[in-house]
């Protein structure tokens, strides 16, 4: 029998994935090629906002190697792109949500937006003809600061006449000020939170064919979740039956949210399959990634907190103005309101707290989900202004975050969530000793001696993770339910493969959800394998998005592990001739308590499949079980980071010299895939925090349309993180105790950077700047105070 | 995407024959951005004329007196060249910093030159170690070459052979880089040579140029603090969404104070 071995829950074990990854022989959407492959390219709108007054097709299609063009006329009948979440304004209307084509309809309204659809034999060929197609394009005057958009002389949906998508609230105004007209001190800021360009690594691509034998579709698309893609477009979209589209997402190079929506891309070359009759293949160069891809963030913030005279926070108020872009994309709505403003809280016990949120459209790219939504921006106000506010009141920033800590849970927030468990004092704590803060000011007067300013800045970070549950969130205008599903199939031989509904695109699920399998069926890594990622082969799923894979998709997992061991004591009841109660399973082995009298897993499953001593009276043969898992609570990870910068003044060129990261993930499966995350995250923090900043003319040209003038982080930019897992507090309410991991880097690191930055900056006056603190805006900001 | 006419000439004069039959026709060195132009649909020449069969366009040779380098050699090569690294290491320093190695190991001198890239590294190299550039009709000094965006003094049909470096006495090349692309935000190559100090800068104009201001501080006393309390008038640099005609301005005696010191 199995010797009883070490638990791999707990260890780093090595990806099971990267084998193939290292090895180039990965299968991502665009190395499909179909028997009869032909391939689309999409003809984009090279204006931010226009009339279209004439398409004028017809050179296209004689075209060689055109075997069809497409535009919005042809798709006039089909629905528009759906919005999943209804999010409705303080008056109770709800928000606006104006018809998102799949296809541009008479008029274009972001530079980049997919006009017409060239199928021809090889992209090529499509791309050659796409340039004959005539647009007559009236230009009409172009939406495009977020700050402004609202009551514009010109609206980007005549639905929306203000460009007004919804003003939404959450939180008692009314008690916010009567704490504010209590407050001795009262600390304002305004900030803008950076659009950004998300940048896979692996562009968008589709691969769409239709099969006439049973007028059925296939789709393999770069998704993080092809059942909600699959949902979308045949119930929303194409009006198609669901069961007549299978939805493949296979190796998926990266996501950051922006595959989690269903573009207009994918979903005309479904359409277009069938009436073409061969498969379609379209995979975005990386100048239509940086067009298309929804963006993240984008907001333009006030707000004030007010602290009474001993520093505790009384109250905190809000009001943001978020940038839905051109069409509300997929999950749009709900990033500035459901996802930032109940995070508004964040480590500390403020007892009011109110959030008004202003969306607008403009005439840019789609804003929707990217890495942390919406809690980024949440964490990056909330620490910006408790570090201001510290300032301003001459009290140490970690002494004032620990007088506001939340020392006791659960604890309800005045911005409707509860924390079940966390000990915010323990990262904080910690952290301290790995960022070496009593060594910071010799490190500081070495930095003087060389002529650099060094500063140094704190962030206390809470994530709320695996959003739910369904039915709140559904009260709250959800459109979608907010559980995972898996499937465990045993074989005969005891081997086990695991369908979930989660789909890895970088997160290592093979290897995470086999160590959680492998450990509660007492398996070693390689009898489990994880499927995921296709809607023919696992029962359902709401895929990957918010950190939610382990602590919903694993859990999901694990009840459906939990029925298989059900069953295997029946069975193993039954071949023991004992009662189901008298028979425990561990290490693998059934055994009747107390005695050496045992049958091994693999027994169990031959004995399921081969039944010939079997209760076939009683229990169905095979060993096979589902669940769905829908969470009663988010799970609430939380940390403290700690940033030092150094700065040339002379130049304004910032360098992160340390970064430190103390989080609390509750209990963690594999410390290397964690870590990874974390540094993933926090490399994005910096990117936000330094370099990455997404920039439109007022004509709505996007003027970093490339990696030329948009600036990913780079290695170099990187200092070494000393990143720790705390000992953590594990989540309460699932059986694994996770809480999630993905986001958090990104969500914590942009404050600690600006906080560090703005420490430098200090002693020259300087209180305030704006993401990304590049050399010149930092040089602007030092030439400004210098006067 | 349209036919393209490809050359592959054996000799120099059927190149510079091929270059002048044709106007729309691009003479291909490394291809590095040239290419890159094309595919942004920048760019749509009639016919390449590829240099590559050309072996005497590739090559280092190096006295005391000079540093001569082949038109068709590659960065890479000239990063790693001894005889430069013993000569002018600021030149070979320089060449190791131009994009990334694969643009190292393609892209080559002349390319670069007959270029004229606003920010590209080696015209403040040339400009301030008083370069000659050879070409299959004339030497042409490194003063007056750089003529503005993309333009130099090269007339069509004209071919960049070799470019010759005296060696200066001491010299060095300061690089701030564009956060995004890393070409130079502003690059400062100063040079102390036989004939005086030079000082070229790249990145903040439409092409190279000397500063005047900085080579005669320089010239007085050379010394990092000369560079101290010189301006460089902002007006005619560039600015765009990564830096303000001012902020370039004001980096060029910066950058010249660290190149001396």
């Amino acid at each position: 029998m199995n010797a009883v071995r070490a638990p791999l829950i707990g260890r780093s074990v090595e990806r099971k994935e990267d084998y193939r990854f290292l090895t180039g022989v990965g299968r991502y959407t665009d190395d499909i090629v179909l028997p009869g492959q032909s391939y689309g390219y999409f003809l984009r709108s090279p204006h931010a906002h226009a009339r279209i007054r004439s398409i004028d097709a017809g050179p296209a299609r004689a075209a060689p190697g055109v075997l069809a063009v497409f535009t919005g006329e042809d798709l006039a009948g089909i629905g528009g792109l759906p919005c999943g979440w209804l999010i409705k304004s303080v008056d109770g209307s709800p928000m606006k949500e104006p018809r998102h084509p799949v296809l541009a309809e008479g008029v274009v309204r972001h530079v980049g937006e997919q006009v017409a659809l060239v199928v021809a034999d090889s992209s090529a060929l499509a791309k050659a003809a796409a340039a004959l197609i005539e647009v007559d394009y009236e230009i009409l005057p172009a939406v495009v600061d977020t700050a402004s958009a609202a009551g514009h002389s010109t609206s980007v949906h005549e639905l929306a006449p203000d460009n007004v998508c919804y003003t939404w609230s959450i939180g008692d105004e009314a008690a916010v000020a009567a704490a504010f007209a209590q407050a001795a001190h009262v600390t304002t800021l305004e900030l803008v939170n950076n659009r950004l360009i998300p940048n896979a690594l692996e562009p968008r691509a589709a691969n769409a064919v239709h099969s006439r034998a049973d007028d059925s579709y296939t789709l393999y698309v770069t998704s993080q979740n092809p059942h909600v893609e699959r949902l979308l477009m045949t119930a929303f979209v194409l009006g198609l039956p669901e069961h007549k589209l299978r939805v493949v997402a296979p190796d998926v190079g990266g996501g950051f949210g922006s595959k989690i929506y269903l573009y207009a891309e994918e979903t005309a070359l479904v359409w277009a399959s069938k009436r073409v009759g061969r498969p379609i293949k379209w995979t975005a160069e990386r100048s239509e990634s940086f067009l298309t891809d929804a963006h993240g963030r984008d907001h333009v913030s006030t707000a004030e907190l007010a602290l009474d005279a001993q520093g505790h926070f009384l109250a905190l108020r809000v009001r943001t103005t978020a940038n839905m872009g051109a069409y509300l994309s997929t999950f749009a709505s709900c990033i500035p309101t459901i996802l930032y403003a109940t995070l508004l809280a964040g480590q500390y016990a403020t007892p009011q707290i109110h959030c008004t949120v202003q969306a607008v459209f403009t005439n840019t790219t789609p804003v929707d989900a990217y890495r942390g939504a919406g809690r980024p921006e949440a964490t990056y106000l909330l620490e910006r202004i408790v570090e201001r506010a510290a300032r301003e009141l001459g009290v140490d920033p970690i002494e004032l975050r620990r007088r506001n800590f939340i020392r006791k849970f659960p604890h309800a927030t005045p911005v409707g969530l509860t924390y079940d468990t966390g000990d915010y004092e323990a990262t904080l704590s910690r952290v301290l000793e790995l960022a070496d803060v009593a060594g910071y000011p010799a490190r500081k007067r070495a930095s003087a001696a060389k002529g650099l300013l060094r500063g140094i800045g704190y962030s206390c970070y809470i994530e709320a993770c695996g959003l739910a549950p369904s039915n709140i969130a559904g009260a709250l205008g959800a459109r979608a339910g907010l559980f995972e599903a898996a499937e465990v199939r045993v074989h005969p031989t005891g081997k086990v493969t695991v369908f979930t509904g989660s789909h890895s695109h970088g997160q290592g699920h093979e290897t995470t959800f086999a160590q959680v399998v492998a450990d509660r069926l007492g398996l070693s890594l390689e009898d489990v394998d994880i499927q995921h990622g296709d809607t023919g082969k696992v029962l359902f799923g709401m895929g990957t998005y918010g950190s939610r894979s382990l602590a919903v998709g694993g859990t999901a997992i694990v009840k459906a592990l939990d029925k298989i061991v059900s069953k295997g004591k029946k069975i193993a009841a039954h071949l023991l001739e004992a009662s189901d109660a008298d028979v425990e399973f561990e290490h693998g082995e059934f055994r009747i308590t107390g005695t050496d009298r045992k049958k091994s897993f693999a027994e169990i499953a031959l004995a399921a499949y081969v039944p010939h001593n079997y209760p076939l009276g009683t229990l169905e043969p095979g060993l096979n079980e589902n669940a769905f898992y829908d969470p009663t609570n988010f799970t609430y990870p939380a940390g403290s980071y700690v940033c030092e910068v150094e700065i040339d003044p002379q130049t304004g060129h910032v360098r992160v010299d340390r970064f430190s990261a103390s989080d609390d993930f509750g209990n963690v499966i594999n410390p290397m895939i964690v870590e990874g995350q974390v540094h993933g995250g926090i490399a994005q923090g910096i990117g936000q925090a330094l370099l990455e900043g997404c920039r439109y003319n007022e004509d709505g040209q996007l003027l970093t349309g490339s990696f030329t003038d948009y600036a990913l982080p780079r290695a170099g930019d990187m200092p070494v993180m000393a990143i720790e897992l705390a000992p953590g507090t594990p989540c309460t309410h699932n059986p694994l105790g996770a809480k999630g991991c993905g986001e958090a880097g990104a969500i914590g690191s942009p404050p600690a950077v600006i906080n560090a930055v703005l420490d430098a900056l200090a002693p020259l006056g300087v209180t305030d700047i704006d993401m990304p603190a590049t050399p010149h805006r930092v040089w602007e900001a030092i030439r400004r105070h210098a006067r | 995407m349209s036919a393209i006419a490809y050359h592959r000439p054996s000799s120099l004069g059927e190149a510079a024959k091929l270059a002048e039959s044709d106007p729309e026709a691009r003479i291909l060195a490394g291809g590095q951005s040239v290419l890159p132009s094309m595919k942004l649909g920048l760019l749509a020449p009639s016919a390449f004329i590829d240099l590559a069969a050309l072996g005497e366009l590739r090559g280092i040779r190096a006295n005391r007196q000079s540093v001569t380098i082949g038109a068709m050699t590659t960065h890479a090569a000239v990063a790693e060249s001894a005889p430069i690294v013993a000569a002018i290491p600021s030149l070979a320093q320089l060449a190791s910093g131009i994009g990334d190695p694969q643009v190292r190991n393609r892209g080559t001198i002349g390319g670069s030159l007959a270029n004229s890239d606003p920010a590209a590294d080696y015209p403040a190299a040339v400009l301030a170690l008083n370069a000659t550039i050879r070409t299959n009709r004339r030497a042409l000094p490194a003063d007056g070459f750089f003529k503005g965006l993309f333009e130099t003094a090269l007339l069509p049909g004209e071919i960049i052979t070799a470019v010759e470096f005296p060696v200066p006495n001491r010299a060095a090349y300061v690089k701030f880089h564009q956060p995004a692309s890393r070409f130079a935000l502003v690059g400062v190559f100063v040079a102390q040579t036989s004939t005086g100090v030079r000082v070229a800068v790249t990145g903040a104009g439409a092409c190279a140029f000397r500063a005047k201001a900085l080579e005669d501080a320089l010239g007085r006393r050379f010394a990092p603090q000369a560079c101290e309390g010189i301006s460089i008038p902002p007006e005619n640099l560039n600015t765009d969404i990564h830096a303000s005609a001012e902020y370039r301005a004001h980096l060029i005696p910066v950058l010249a104070r660290r190149a001396v010191g």
